[in-house]
């Protein structure tokens, strides 16, 4: 690359306005660069963030319960999670963290196996290969090197698979962001970094998280093109999404994609959002409510009609009573599998472990 | 996938060479015979290697399964974590010893874990190469002996060779395994020569061996320092004490049967390793053994170490690396009784 054509990189800069398709009032706002998903891709929108939002309560509702040992509520988010998530074909990847369950309900995982982190039985309850899901990732970032790694062993391989990577405002300032940024555009790798900027990294807001304009102005210095997407317009984001997707399935490579947004409830219900932030600045984010705003537009359109509205709502409740009632139910867990899958087979060490728990609990259970 | 180079014979005939060439050869053999495997990290490509390890493999294999990476740990080895989710089976190279701890996060919480986290549904047949130890007079950061940040850790597999035809058995194996292994090279024997017919088909990822028999005491040590103890064995011997050597070869898991085999017929322990003492491999050892050869041990389990020190600079190392006299006044004081048959030359 020559002086000049690195200094014509200016293409991969992100606007200085996140994109939208549709204001925070519900009027569209027509983008020349962003193509309006159609009226049938809005309302799966709309549905899959009536039934992200009611799995977000109650997975709230039974951690009050008890049922949960914690968890990281996405509620606010629900534009960001649902609009990439139903960018991705069948055969692409999702590298979600540990505050995207409802992404990964969304991608199709069962409910309840994806609580089983939370719920404290497994560390993933799910099997990754059956919905093309990497385990919910609790260290901040690493997910996003194995989203490089996993695409980059398609493209190795002759498959057609891209790889959607899920991180916060936070993850962005660790250094595995920063390497899979750069492997992934070095590479020409075909991966989506989706960023949720959610305003807060737990209490530290974003202003003491960056100095960059942008989290998104972060994909130039690696030679990548960048976007800064309004994280609360679900058309939105699932059309940038959608091309960010078709271009790595193109073989043009990564892109970075930042949805600015707002996590709503606290960090986890073991925190007190209300020591570092205002409940007025909450309130203004209620007003943009991203489902609230996708319901305007397609009412205003005529695509949402009360029974087509009541029908989504019973099918989100019939999911959560379900859920509900299965999270229930104790489990009953066998420490034998302690053991089982540390290694493809059990060393000798973990042999006799194993015969000494087991004799532990029978002598317990005689006592 | 590319095309793969000529078939090499899966078992190399009887040859005159190096570790670090056995090791190359294990790669080669490893890359022709299964196109999943891939081999990366930093300079291995064009350069082969800052200690010619992979040299030649991206002329013969191409840039699509041999290749330079950017410089950056983390990254090599949570790629490589992808890659393995993905169906292949990465050889992934970190430099040398201390140049890895970048890559201890990627190592220890996703590498480690992810079979343990799936229920065995994620499997990561991935090797991380890594030169490790002194003797070799490198300034700091190069020197590192590293491998119980990683024995520590629950589903890794830490081997080390120490010589060149268990280099190549011992990486062909780490290669095939279906569990991460760590590989740690002891790269003050990378240009040690040996005739040795390669094979890998007899060899097993996790036992130890005998390296020398004897019948008065058992020195257990592993990588480099194990021409030491060999040495030493032979020193021991003019002074009237017949010294076992073991070869641990697999630190994790520890092979304790061949090890407690031996000092239940020696009665003495001695573990050598260049790694500081403190919390190092050797007190596992020692702890191991008096837990389950108490009543054959006629003296305490010693250990023959590095100090308690950051690895020292090259002019000094001579004075921390365990040399032969060292670890000779250690069978001096395994308090020898004078029924014992090395009573006369211990005394």
């Amino acid at each position: 690359m020559t002086t000049t054509e690195r200094a014509a990189a200016s293409h991969l800069l992100p606007s200085a306005d996140p994109l939208g398709l549709i204001a925070a009032d519900g009027s569209p706002v027509p983008d020349p660069a962003l193509e309006l998903p159609d009226g049938e891709v809005l309302l799966r929108l709309y549905q899959g963030m009536v039934a992200g939002r009611r799995f977000d309560t109650q997975a709230t509702a039974l951690t009050k319960q008890g049922r949960l040992a914690v968890y990281p509520s996405a509620r606010g988010q629900e534009a960001a999670e649902i609009g990439g998530i139903l960018a991705l074909r069948p055969q692409d990847w999702l590298f979600p963290t540990y505050r995207d369950s409802m992404a990964v309900v969304a991608r199709g995982v069962d409910p309840v196996e994806v609580l089983t982190l939370l719920r404290g039985d497994w560390h993933c309850g799910y099997d990754p290969y059956r919905a093309n899901v990497a385990p919910q990732c609790t260290p901040l970032a690493t997910n996003t090197l194995h989203a490089v790694g996993f695409a980059h062993a398609a493209r190795i391989k002759g498959e057609d698979s891209v790889s959607l990577v899920l991180l916060g405002d936070g993850a962005t300032s660790e250094g595995d962001t920063h390497e899979a940024l750069n492997f992934a555009a070095v590479w020409q790798a075909p991966v989506v970094f989706l960023v949720q900027n959610n305003g807060y990294a737990i209490s530290v807001p974003l202003s003491k998280q960056t100095a960059a304009p942008s989290l998104a102005h972060k994909g130039i210095g690696y030679g990548m093109p960048s976007v800064l997407v309004d994280g609360n317009d679900a058309a939105a984001v699932h059309a940038v999404v959608e091309q960010a997707v078709a271009r790595a399935a193109a073989g043009e490579g990564p892109t970075l994609i930042e949805a600015v947004t707002y996590r709503v409830e606290s960090h986890t219900n073991a925190d007190d959002a209300s020591r570092y932030r205002d409940r007025a600045e909450v309130e203004q984010w209620l007003a943009r409510d991203p489902i609230a705003r996708l319901k305007h537009y397609l009412t205003g359109r005529g695509l949402l009609d009360d029974a087509r509205q009541q029908e989504i709502d019973a099918r989100a409740e019939a999911e959560a009573a379900t859920l509900r009632e299965r999270m229930n139910v104790d489990t009953e867990l066998d420490p034998a599998e302690l053991f089982r899958h540390v290694y493809a087979e059990p060393t000798a060490a973990l042999r006799q472990q194993a015969a000494e728990l087991t004799a532990e609990l029978t002598t317990g259970n005689q006592a | 996938m590319t095309a793969i180079a000529e078939a090499a014979p899966a078992v190399s005939t009887s040859d005159t060479l190096t570790m670090a060439g056995a090791l190359n050869r294990a790669l080669a053999d490893a890359l022709t015979e299964d196109e999943r495997v891939l081999v990366f990290g930093e300079d291995v490509g064009t350069l082969g290697g800052v200690f010619r390890v992979t040299d030649g493999l991206a002329a013969r294999f191409g840039e699509a399964r041999v290749f330079d990476t950017p410089l950056a740990e983390a990254g090599i080895v949570g790629t490589a974590i992808g890659m393995a989710m993905n169906g292949l089976r990465p050889v992934v190279e970190m430099q040398f010893d201390a140049f890895a701890y970048p890559a201890f996060e990627q190592i220890t919480s996703h590498l480690a874990k992810l079979r343990n986290r799936t229920h065995g549904r994620v499997e990561l047949p991935i090797v991380i190469r890594i030169p490790y130890g002194g003797g070799i007079g490198g300034v700091e950061h190069h020197c590192d002996s590293s491998e119980v940040y990683y024995t520590h850790t629950a589903g890794l597999r830490v081997v080390t060779p120490s010589s060149p035809a268990d280099a190549y058995a011992l990486l062909r194996q780490a290669i095939d395994s279906p569990d991460p292994v760590i590989f740690l090279e002891p790269k003050r024997r990378y240009w040690e020569k040996e005739t040795a017919r390669l094979d890998h088909r007899g060899s097993t990822l996790d036992r130890a061996v005998v390296r020398r028999p004897g019948s008065d005491v058992t020195l257990i040590s592993y990588g480099g320092a194990l021409g030491t103890t060999l040495q030493v064995a032979e020193a021991a011997q003019e002074e009237g004490y017949s010294a076992e050597v073991i070869d641990l070869r697999s630190l994790s898991p520890f092979d304790l049967d061949t090890v407690a085999a031996s000092v239940r017929r020696t009665g003495r322990a001695i573990v050598v390793h260049e790694a500081s003492r403190f919390c190092g491999y050797g007190a596992e050892v020692a702890a191991q053994l008096s837990e389950t050869c108490f009543h054959y041990l006629e003296a305490p389990v010693l250990r023959v170490a590095g100090f308690d020190i950051p690895y020292p600079a090259p002019n000094l190392e001579q004075h921390h690396l365990p040399g032969v006299d060292r670890i000779l006044d250690a069978i001096e004081r395994l308090q020898w009784d004078d029924s014992a048959p090395a009573a006369g030359g211990g005394a």
